[in-house]
């Protein structure tokens, strides 16, 4: 089933009709959010706390020869400070997920020794005010001698290249070869083979407005610390930080309310964390940390850099691709935190949206003097989406072909579905060429080449570009033993808690982790069709507390998992408790059988007598506060219920590297028309639509409201974003003056249509979604290689290009010509 | 030669309270705001004026309280966003902002809403262009303006619906 919604979706008030899940209901968020009363971590205040500042290494790589904290310790106000050689002695380094080399990799919330990248926290000074713990932080000496920088991925692998961690031996943290069908028969059978040196996508985050942080307070009587911060996947992070701290998990309490926007960089905070937890133990008070933005950008959480080289790809005479095969070296900064997952999560959407059977990929995952990196929106998977589509749009310009033409012959088809990939994911619906054909109508594809002439007389170049994303969502973790068999994790869970209370409350806890993405409100919807209310009947609290006991080790909200992970978890709850409340109603009302009672209207009556009926409070206070009597056969009631979504999935098949690795694969189809000012390289999007196939939408405008966001944080990217280091590696992209994220003024006008190719897999036929963004990268490059065809035919060789890159392809075609090759067979 | 001083006690009108208050003649009015008057409401984002998270009304100009030394506002009157409702009663561009989900995770709304507001204020009836001018000096990673431009335009038009 499909449909096209170009105009935004209404909101609707009334509440009359029976299924709340299709309908954007208003937000339950909203009402604090624009009152200024949303609770974020930094809102928080206790008595006697005391505020963080780390002392940063202005330094890419330097050995530490001394650390005197006595000139700050001597000023009044300043409560005490932490370094690196005490945490050294009071934690154990970090667990790494990799083998070695990277297993051997030593990671502590403090630089122990030598620090790796510019911004890395060598101290932490705590101050009774901001203010003063600032100035503090200035009077702490340390001793540095700086060392050889490496800012670049390949000449991280040169041979006597500097090494970052010597413990390790090498610059490498993980490297392995995925080989899937037959390339070398692929090659023999190729009419053709496209060969392209280099392509480079390069280092950028989504930059949550809120920056990072924590209140942490220690009860010393039970050895517990309290986390208030905005960890948006603290199941993971209490992993990283209990054997860190040498504590049990039950030691660990995390509580977020708002969150100010996640995006995957604050799935990292855990060297911070510790930090804050070691100083609120040591000094005996809260103590509170708020990363400064320039603190961001430096050192925290940084999107994987990749250069993909020697790019292979046999095609047959009529445009068909065969394969490809390519060596990629992914740039994960100076530790590899959540890496080297990186280096498999790209599998998950191995062939993206086409029908290559043979593919070979060479991965190698270094470390370089730059800022670690982190998830970020599209995590692992836009960069080699990135790939996919450039190699598409290289082929046919090589080919003097159509992209649209193309693509449409090399998409998998809506009749394949579900489609197993060659290294056994599987797509589980989608219908690619029809997101395609929405996508072109909502541009004008067939004014485009009289738009093109209308542009050449402005002096203007006019190109259209493509770009198409899978999302794939709720992870089978079990691809962690794709690139490590010693790990011992797989499958995946969410947890929520649906309870009935004492007065009739209907109370809903998550474990997921919202940042915006409205939760509270859908998982109401949910709720709502359940039990036969309206979502204005349900609390569902706001935020994540491990208090509540409604999470589980991979609790969280990443990797495009709510509507599928977090809904199953609601739905799941939501059925028990219907449950228990039918077979109470059918004691108290008399009738032997609880399939004789609905639930509706807010209360459980006799389907064939509604006048029958026991209100929900009447059901709440029975079981809490007035349960005498009540038969044996209840005893197991409780109106509070608890569920653990998993969904069902097996642990890959380690020697052939084949498994599914996802659920679910929403789509997204995006089309870009681009002007090109043919004598100064600006830019200017004048035509821009993006076509999504998130299965079953349970909110529309949430859905769109995701859409619009990944695709300015995808455009941001392609035109102005980037994490630019010099030479000595320093970061020159260190605040918002230099590192330009859209504002207002920068964003097209954009067109939206949908599709719903409901999941055969998921609780609710929903697909997680919001992290399609990569594909405006995509459709950018797409379209300016389209208007550069006519100037010379060069190369659109990296995910960023500003005017300036794009005045140099105008000036020299041929420094990019040179980087591809076609044999004729 | 006295020694420089480092405080003063600053009088201000916050939302129609008056508050006097002994402040450290450094202390960013952002933090004045957020830390001594405690209203949490007006957010920080970038530290450099770039993002516009911090932004509110001051004498009827609209500023990035970060930008200003609490000392700075001694003797004036400012607007934040926990002075926009009427009680219970939201005002209009925060019913915009919720029936068009001109907001995700929330953080950008404040000062957001008070530079549409300054901007109404001043232009009851805006274009696009001018709406996207007004908030140009506003940050937001969610929700790439479209729903935040068509709120603000509704609000213009008096189509008020929650």
């Amino acid at each position: 089933m499909s449909e096209t919604v170009v105009a935004p979706a209404p909101v609707e008030v009334a509440a009359p009709a029976e299924a709340y899940k299709g309908r954007s209901v208003p937000r339950k968020e909203d009402r604090r959010l624009v009152q200024g009363q949303g609770v974020f971590f930094d809102d928080l205040r206790r008595h006697g706390m005391g505020y963080v500042h780390f002392v940063r290494s202005p330094y890419a790589h330097a050995a530490i020869t001394g650390i005197d904290v006595s000139k700050a310790m001597a000023l009044e106000g300043v409560y005490g400070t932490l370094i690196g050689e005490e945490v050294a002695a009071l934690t154990d380094p970090f667990f790494e997920l990799s083998t070695p080399p990277g297993a051997d990799i030593k990671d502590y919330a403090l630089a122990v020794g030598k620090v790796r990248f510019q911004g890395e926290p060598v101290a932490a000074v705590v101050g009774a005010t901001r203010e003063l713990a600032r100035d503090a932080a200035e009077l702490v000496e340390v001793s540095y001698e700086p060392l050889p920088t490496i800012v670049d991925g390949e000449a991280a692998l040169a041979e006597g290249a500097e090494i970052l961690h010597e413990e390790a031996g090498s610059n490498v943290v993980w490297s392995g070869t995925f080989d899937w069908g037959d390339y070398e028969a692929a090659l023999a059978e190729a009419d053709r083979v496209v060969r392209i040196e280099r392509l480079h996508f390069h280092r950028f985050s989504s930059t949550p407005l809120e920056c990072s942080g924590c209140l942490v307070e220690y009860e010393r009587a039970t050895g517990q610390w309290t986390i208030y911060g905005n960890h948006q996947m603290p199941g993971i992070g209490a992993i990283w930080m209990g054997p860190s701290l040498r504590c049990g998990l039950d030691k660990l309490r995390f509580v977020s309310h708002d969150i100010g926007g996640g995006f995957g960089n604050k799935i990292c905070l855990h060297p911070y964390y510790v930090a804050c937890c070691l100083l609120a133990r040591k000094l005996k008070r809260p103590v509170q940390w708020t990363e400064w933005r320039s603190d961001q950008h430096m050192a925290n959480a940084h999107g994987n850099e990749r250069t993909f080289l020697e790019v292979e790809v046999p095609v047959s005479a009529d445009g068909t691709m065969l394969g490809f095969s390519v060596r990629a070296i992914d740039d994960c900064g100076a530790f590899p935190r959540y890496e080297p997952l990186g280096a498999i999560i790209w599998a998950q959407v191995t062939p993206g949206v086409y029908r290559w059977r043979n593919i070979r990929v060479d991965f190698t995952q270094v470390c370089t003097n730059k800022s670690p990196v982190s998830p970020n929106r599209g995590y692992s998977r836009m960069q080699h989406l990135w790939l996919t589509e450039r190699i598409v749009d290289i082929v046919a310009l090589e080919l003097d072909l159509d992209p649209v033409e193309v693509r449409k012959r090399n998409f998998i088809r809506a009749d394949e579905m579900p489609y197993e990939t060659p290294n056994g994911c599987v797509y589980d619906s989608g219908d690619y060429a029809l997101c395609l054909d929405r996508a072109l109508e909502l541009i004008g594809h067939d004014r485009l080449e009289e738009r093109r002439r209308e542009a050449a007389e402005r002096g203007k170049l006019l190109g259209l570009g493509i770009g198409s994303t899978l999302d794939s969502g709720t992870n089978n973790f079990g691809q962690s033993q794709l690139l490590n068999p010693e790990l011992q994790f797989s499958g995946n869970n969410e947890v929520a808690t649906v309870k009935l209370d004492l007065f009739g409350e209907l109370v809903v806890t998550l474990g997921t982790v919202p940042q915006g993405q409205g939760h509270e409100t859908v998982a109401a919807q949910v709720v709502a069709d359940i039990l036969g209310v309206s979502p204005d009947d349900i609390h569902v609290r706001p935020g994540h507390d491990s208090y509540w006991n409604s999470h589980a080790g991979f609790s969280g909200t990443y990797a495009s998992q709510f509507a599928v992970t977090g809904l199953g978890a609601v739905k799941g709850a939501t059925e028990l408790l219907a449950d228990q409340i039918k077979r109470l109603a059918a004691v108290i009302l008399g009738v032997g059988d609880p399939a004789a009672i609905e639930l509706a209207e807010g209360h459980a009556r006799l389907r064939d007598n509604p006048e029958a009926a026991l209100p929900f409070m009447a059901c709440g206070a029975i079981i809490n506060a007035n349960n005498a009597g009540l038969p044996p056969e209840l005893d197991d009631v409780t109106l509070n219920c608890r569920y653990v979504f998993r969904p069902h999935f097996e642990v890959p098949d380690k020697e052939r590297n084949f498994g599914n690795l996802t659920l679910t694969y929403a789509t997204q189809i995006h089309a870009c028309v681009i002007e090109v000012d043919r004598e100064t390289g600006v830019t200017e999007i004048v035509d821009y639509a993006a076509v999504d196939d998130c299965g079953t939408r349970i909110h529309p405008q949430i859905v769109e409201g995701q859409v619009h966001g990944a695709t300015a944080q995808a455009l941001g990217a392609a035109i102005h974003e980037a994490f630019v280091y010099d030479e000595d590696g320093n970061l020159l992209t260190p605040n918002f003056y230099d590192y330009h994220v859209p504002h207002a003024l920068d964003m097209p006008p954009m067109k939206n249509g949908y599709i719903e190719s409901p999941s055969p897999f998921s609780p609710l036929g929903a697909k997680g979604m919001g992290e399609g963004g990569g594909a405006g990268i995509h459709a950018v490059c797409a379209a300016l290689q389209d208007a550069l065809r006519v100037a010379g035919r060069p190369i659109v060789d990296t995910s960023h290009n500003p005017y300036h890159r794009v005045w140099q392809l105008l000036r020299d075609p041929e420094a990019t010509r040179r980087l591809v090759r076609v044999e004729q067979r | 030669m006295s020694a420089p001083v480092s405080g003063r006690t600053v009088t201000l009108t916050l939302n129609g309270e008056t508050h006097e208050h002994e402040v450290e003649a450094r202390r960013l009015l952002v933090h004045f705001i957020r830390d001594d008057l405690e209203l949490t409401g007006t957010h920080v984002g970038c530290d450099t004026g770039n993002c516009g998270a911090c932004s509110v009304i001051l004498d009827g100009r609209l500023v990035k309280s970060c930008m200003l030394l609490a000392i700075q506002a001694d003797g004036c009157s400012i607007e934040t966003v926990e002075g926009l409702a009427n009680g219970d009663e939201l005002h209009p561009l925060q019913q915009a902002f919720s029936a068009h989900h001109a907001l995700q995770c929330g953080y950008c709304t404040p000062g957001m809403l008070m530079s549409a507001k300054y901007l109404l204020d001043n232009n009851p009836e805006p274009t696009e262009g001018e709406i996207r001018r007004a908030i140009q000096g506003n940050i937001c990673r969610c929700t790439g303006y479209v729903n935040i431009v068509a709120a603000v335009a509704a609000t213009a038009r008096g189509e008020v619906s929650a």
